[in-house]
């Protein structure tokens, strides 16, 4: 029988699961050894493997991604580990330059198995530069695999995956995502790059939510239950490779799209979802989309005004409302206890 | 060993030189940037390597990449663009790589493979492997965040790497003189407890000083160590000419340098005879790589889709 894990204790025991299974993978990233151990998901690992495997890192997200990648050309298996997402704009070149291009323009000679942990942060005044999903940027680069998973089973699944896989892949964490709790198997398995998840059926509108918008897709699915509109909600999971087949053919069914995006819209992930399947059922559908994600502003602190930057589950809601019935009729449903946001006190 | 020394000189300025003779056929469509003038720190330095130690190189890299014993057919080929070269006509003169003989592969932005150096060295010491990694970059790279950043790991854990600055003073056009405010790189290094020495452009010194310390560190010593090694860099930042006509730097700054060229140098030690049979033997292993590189095919189209991941 499964047990109930949270996605912190998931994304931990599959990093204790594979270094034991597995010697050439280590770990490392600032302050994954210290008292809080990266929100727990790393507790416990440095005294286990001991300094050489499990270790933080002066303050240089730079250099050390250079780091991971000659160590994975040397034959490991680097996990470096950035607590928020924002902070890998200090990789970029390495990431980008190298990590992406290495096995397409060395011929195939090296290949860089790395893995790049990080999080987005979101409410408890995160402000500017805790709160950015920028996965986007890393979808727009071949060479890179990217993954966000959203509950716990897949937080294992992926990042057992994401160790195991032979390319650089760019592991989504959200902030909020984990104090999900859910079934965990005991055993090692790998959640593959390239399958999305219907997570609830449904054959009027189709709900696409990445990263912690599919916590807040599966509020809206209740919300319009109650006016008797179903949903289909979808968990792209991975990001890149993407599944778009199966978001095709759920909008075949339902002609109708809500993308919700965990970050800002333009040249975001759902501009692509949105675009890749205006390509396939044009002329052979008819289709209404619309986008959902972050106010195309930077994210301010004060809880008045954040609130108001992100969609919620009453929001999609009301734009799935107005897609399936026509026209714009302002419907926002009342909100329900049951259906609250997590409440998350800070600090970090 | 002053045979091994020059044949290894005198193949790099052969192979430089023809790239430089056939760039204007517009065969080689590759940014080239040529190592004429600076083949002694290479030379200097892998002869002092074992065959499983491990370079890591900038894009001025054909003088490291034939100093470590990458395949030379491979690289013109690659120059080339063909699907015989080195990455199958992927890479370019900038990305050159022979993993087979420890070239780790060049880049193109500067100081980048500072820190893969360090991470593979970090790897050794973990896999419990003897091999020592090399980290070369120019005098620019130590413009760089990442050069800092790097060699503070690196002396935080003690890793089997040697840094070799090659200083030719500019960074592109604009001299040291304009971009850094001390012009002695070692003491940058200095400041994280790393060992260093600055070296003149002296093939047999260069030489002298890293066999030491490639002997220290197989010996079990702590690394990581530091040189600067001045040289001069005769043609252009990238392409076969020289550009003294640009007036950033002038052609009486060059003559010394040139004067003291160490290819020349090391061939006038050998006997006459044996300098020859050296000469001819380059001549015509440099003659059959570019007729290779030439009779090649190009990759087909399919090839533009392949290698972007790694499968299986």
């Amino acid at each position: 029988m499964d047990r109930t894990l949270s996605y912190v204790e998931a994304i931990r025991e599959a990093t204790d699961q594979e270094m034991e299974r597995d010697p050439s993978v280590i770990l490392f990233g600032i302050d994954v050894d210290d008292p809080k151990a990266i929100q727990g998901t790393t507790r416990g690992l440095a005294e286990k493997y001991g300094p050489d495997r499990v270790f933080g890192t002066p303050l240089s997200e730079d250099a050390m991604t250079g780091v991971a990648i000659g160590m994975s050309l040397a034959g490991l298996r680097p996990i470096h580990v950035h607590i928020r997402m924002d902070f890998l704009m200090l990789a970029m070149n390495q990431l980008i330059n190298i990590a992406a291009k290495s096995h397409y323009m060395y011929g195939g000679q090296v290949h860089v198995p790395i893995v790049v942990r990080s999080m987005i942060g979101k409410s408890w005044g995160q402000g500017a530069q805790h709160s950015q999903a920028l996965y986007s940027f890393f979808m727009h680069v071949p060479g890179l695999k990217v993954v966000a998973p959203t509950n716990p089973h897949d937080a294992k699944g992926c990042l057992i995956q994401a160790i195991r896989d032979d390319n650089p892949v760019m592991s989504v964490e959200h902030r909020i995502l984990h104090f999900q709790k859910g079934p965990v198997p005991e055993d090692l398995y790998a959640v593959p790059p390239g399958r999305a998840r219907i997570a609830v059926p449904g054959e009027d509108v189709t709900l696409v939510g990445i990263s912690y918008m599919q916590v807040e897709c599966l509020r809206a699915q209740r919300y319009l239950e109650e006016v008797g509109i179903r949903a289909e909600v979808i968990d792209p999971i991975w990001l890149s490779p993407l599944d778009i087949d199966t978001i095709v053919a759920s909008v075949r069914k339902t002609g109708r799209l809500c993308v919700v995006e965990n970050g800002w819209v333009t040249c975001g992930a759902s501009a692509e979802i949105a675009t890749q399947v205006s390509e396939r059922l044009q002329g052979a559908r008819e289709i209404r989309i619309r986008r959902m994600g972050f106010a195309p502003v930077t994210c301010p602190p004060t809880p008045k005004l954040e609130q108001l930057f992100y969609p919620n589950g009453r929001t999609i809601a009301s734009t799935a409302y107005d897609l399936v019935r026509g026209g714009s009729e302002g419907w926002l449903p009342d909100e329900r206890k049951d259906l609250q946001e997590i409440e998350f006190r800070g600090p970090f | 060993m002053h045979d091994r020394l020059y044949r290894s000189l005198y193949r790099i300025r052969r192979v430089e030189e023809e790239v430089a003779r056939v760039y204007p056929t517009d065969k080689i469509k590759s940014p080239v940037h040529l190592s004429i003038g600076q083949e002694a720190v290479a030379v200097g330095i892998c002869e002092a390597l074992r065959p499983d130690d491990v370079v890591f190189c900038s894009y001025r890299s054909h003088a490291t990449y034939l100093a470590k014993h990458g395949d030379l057919k491979q690289m013109i080929a690659e120059l080339f663009g063909k699907v015989t070269g080195c990455a199958k006509g992927k890479g370019g003169s900038m990305h050159i790589v022979d993993a087979a003989h420890g070239v780790m592969g060049a880049s193109a932005v500067v100081g980048t493979t500072i820190p893969h150096a360090v991470g593979y060295a970090f790897a050794l010491k973990h896999q419990r492997k003897d091999s020592v990694v090399v980290s070369f970059f120019g005098d620019g790279a130590t413009d760089e965040g990442v050069f800092f950043e790097s060699l503070n790991f690196a002396a935080l854990k003690r890793l089997r790497v040697i840094f070799i600055c090659e200083n030719n003073s500019y960074a592109i056009h604009t001299h040291q003189r304009r971009r850094q405010p001390n012009l002695n790189i070692c003491d940058r290094a200095r400041s994280f407890g790393i060992p260093t020495e600055r070296i003149e452009d002296d093939v047999l010194k260069i030489y002298e000083r890293s066999s030491a310390a490639v002997g220290a560190l197989r010996a079990g010593e702590p690394g990581p160590f530091f040189f600067e090694c001045l040289t001069y860099r005769w043609k252009e930042h990238v392409g076969p000419n020289e550009d003294f006509h640009l007036g950033y730097r002038t052609r009486e700054e060059a003559e010394p340098w040139m004067r003291n060229d160490q290819v020349k140098r090391m061939g006038e030690m050998l006997e006459p005879q044996q300098r020859e049979r050296i000469e001819r033997e380059v001549e015509a292993e440099v003659q059959a790589a570019f007729a290779f590189a030439e009779a090649s095919p190009f990759p087909n189209g399919a090839e533009l889709f392949t290698d972007v991941y790694k499968k299986g």
